[in-house]
């Protein structure tokens, strides 16, 4: 092999008691890209974003960063050499103020001291429109502004992966442009994105590469229009007739008003 | 690392960080006012009110240090009094034993302490919760039982502290006052300097959320042993204050979990978690004993009264519902964001 990609997993499989949720992963990313991951509820998504950040342990198989085995490494190491998650449900320091939370991120993860480590913690609150409650305590915050804030402290992390869990959930249609920009931005400036995502035309504006998930395994895979309009993920994931034509994409352009409940439901 | 998001997301400065706010400047002058007050209270009030007043600094010592431990580390131990026994131990062998200078000897009892919880917090950090503090507790007793071992210093009579023995009893009681205020002073800058350092802020995101500090990068055990260590020392240096204020180390009472019941009352109704809870819970403590020393048993069931009122009711303590209304700090540990002038 003659380069080595930046992140790669090999046969990982994790279970749960005896559910298999995820098996055989095989996963190479490339510096650079924004790989978009879809899927079913219960595909196995979220568990796949935590195993690569560290939260969730992997039953079997492997993780390479750089080449280098990390599989027994904690959160807490991989947050420290380039690996930041934006869970799904956000986990603020409920007592410590939004910039507080921010600069933890950038102390630790970050790695970063004074001036710096506030620099990154301020843009970071900035870049997600947070900055009017930069002294509320982050037990404050509406569900929508929590979630602001936990992609927020990824990025203060000053990460090298961006792994983001359904941050699109819940924005309004204005809201959804603008966070598109913010992950375009991040990407143009070498950070690699790794993003689960229900709001499929958010993450179709800016992913690279799309992957399908069902049942713990790849059901599609490619660029990202011809992983929509291929005939498994229409009928597993879009739930549409599989050789309709067009519908695929108008129901990817209605999809986000669905959505917007979902946070409630999470929460 | 060529590109980073560091480079996207910094531009112009037009926000900074403050570490002082307005609280906080009165706040932390006040407990320095207050502390140069209380230096000048031997030659003013009754000997017996300073000599209980020794009492409050041994409390407030061990409930900011505990608070420490368990408000921010999370870690909910009554295994305490393990190193407030070998801190009075401590005291005897290096000021009467060897002739240490008190001040050196009560400063070298913390550092034994400190030592002594490494290998400690090896053994206990493998329990969570319960079990945690139940085998802090076990420790406790071990240290106990084994320091009763040595006939040299006691066995199971205890030991007499002799080195202020030359001083009259006012003095004696004047002295030890004096260090006991020094001292105290000293621990709660040293929980301040903590909690406002890096350290601190690692402490603060894990008493909030341990996962979510871990997969924010913080070394979380590395940073709960700190605070374990710590907290022994401080609980060493309220040992060396009991030997110098009582003149005698006796096993049953230095090693008593009564000792880890008052931390806990304390820290509960002051405010578990924050610096200014402990110092409240403090004199909350030390009045209802004043009041009630002479009814015995009953004012220990009032005080479990109240401490069960409190964790059930009222879970900030008193001062969580002082500063219920908007974060209030009267020590300089957060971070403001201003805007530039």
């Amino acid at each position: 092999m003659s380069s080595a990609p930046l992140l790669e997993t090999q046969n990982l499989g994790r279970k749960f008691g005896q559910l298999q949720v995820l098996s055989d992963f095989d996963l190479r990313v490339e510096a650079g890209e924004v790989l978009g991951i879809i899927g079913p509820n219960g595909a196995g998504k979220s568990t796949l974003l935590s195993v690569i950040g560290g939260s969730v342990g992997a039953s079997t198989g492997r993780i390479l960063l750089d080449n280098e085995d990390i599989t027994r490494t904690s959160a807490s190491w991989r947050a420290r050499h380039g690996i930041a998650t934006s869970y799904q449900i956000p986990r603020p320091f409920l007592e410590m103020t939004v910039l507080e939370n921010l600069l933890v991120a950038s102390t630790f993860a970050a790695n970063a001291r004074g001036k710096k480590a506030e620099d990154l913690a301020i843009g970071a609150m900035k870049s997600v429109g947070l900055e009017g409650y930069a002294n509320n305590p982050a037990s404050s915050l509406r569900l929508l502004d929590r979630k602001r804030l936990e992609v927020a402290r990824a990025l203060a992390a000053n990460p090298r992966i961006l792994l983001l869990d359904e941050i699109a959930g819940g924005l309004t249609e204005s809201e959804v442009p603008e966070l598109v920009d913010l992950i375009r931005h991040v990407s143009a400036s070498g950070v690699t994105v790794i993003w689960i995502e229900h709001v499929v035309h958010a993450l179709t504006a800016v992913a690279t590469r799309l992957i399908c998930l069902t049942y713990g395994r790849i059901l599609a895979e490619g660029e990202p229009q011809a992983v929509l309009n291929s005939p498994e993920v229409r009928s597993v994931y879009l739930g549409l007739d599989p050789d309709g034509e067009n519908e695929a994409e108008s129901f990817v352009k209605n999809r986000p008003s669905e959505v917007q409940k979902e946070p409630n439901t999470h929460a | 690392m060529s590109a980073s998001v560091a480079q996207v997301l910094v531009e112009q400065r037009t926000h900074f960080v403050r570490r002082w706010t307005r609280t906080s400047i009165i706040g932390s002058s006040s407990f320095l006012v207050v502390a140069a007050l209380l230096a000048v209270l031997p030659f003013m009030v009754n000997l017996s009110l300073v000599y209980s007043m020794i009492d409050l600094f041994i409390l407030v010592i061990l409930a900011m240090t505990w608070n420490m431990l368990a408000g921010y580390g999370g870690m909910v131990s009554v295994g305490q009094q393990a190193y407030i026994g070998i801190g009075a131990y401590s005291m005897v062998v290096l000021a009467d034993s060897l002739g240490l200078n008190i001040f050196a000897a009560i400063a070298l009892s913390a550092v034994v302490c400190g030592v002594i919880a490494i290998p400690i917090s090896f053994l206990v950090f493998r329990l969570v919760g319960g079990y945690f503090a139940v085998g802090t507790w076990v420790v406790a007793e071990v240290v106990r039982l084994l320091v009763v071992q040595f006939p040299q210093i006691g066995g199971g009579a205890g030991i007499s502290f002799s080195a202020m023995s030359d001083l009259s009893r006012d003095w004696r009681i004047a002295t030890s006052y004096w260090i006991g205020l020094g001292a105290t002073v000293i621990v709660v800058a040293a929980c301040v300097l903590l909690i406002r350092s890096r350290a601190g802020l690692a402490l603060t995101a894990v008493r909030d959320d341990m996962t979510a500090a871990s997969t924010s990068g913080v070394m979380v055990t590395a940073v709960k042993r700190l605070v374990f260590v710590f907290a022994g020392a401080g609980a060493g240096i309220a040992g060396a204050l009991i030997a110098v204020s009582t003149m005698r180390v006796q096993p049953d009472s230095v090693f008593s979990v009564q000792w880890s019941a008052f931390m806990i009352f304390i820290v509960v109704v002051g405010g578990v978690g924050t610096l200014e809870g402990p110092i409240i819970g403090v004199l909350v403590f030390w009045f209802l004993k004043q009041l009630l020393a002479d009814y015995g048993p009953l004012y220990l069931i009032l005080l479990g009264v109240i401490g069960i009122v409190f964790v059930l009711f009222v879970r900030g303590g008193i001062w969580g519902l002082i500063s219920r209304k908007g974060r209030i700090e009267l020590f300089p540990v957060g971070y403001n964001f201003s805007k530039k002038l």
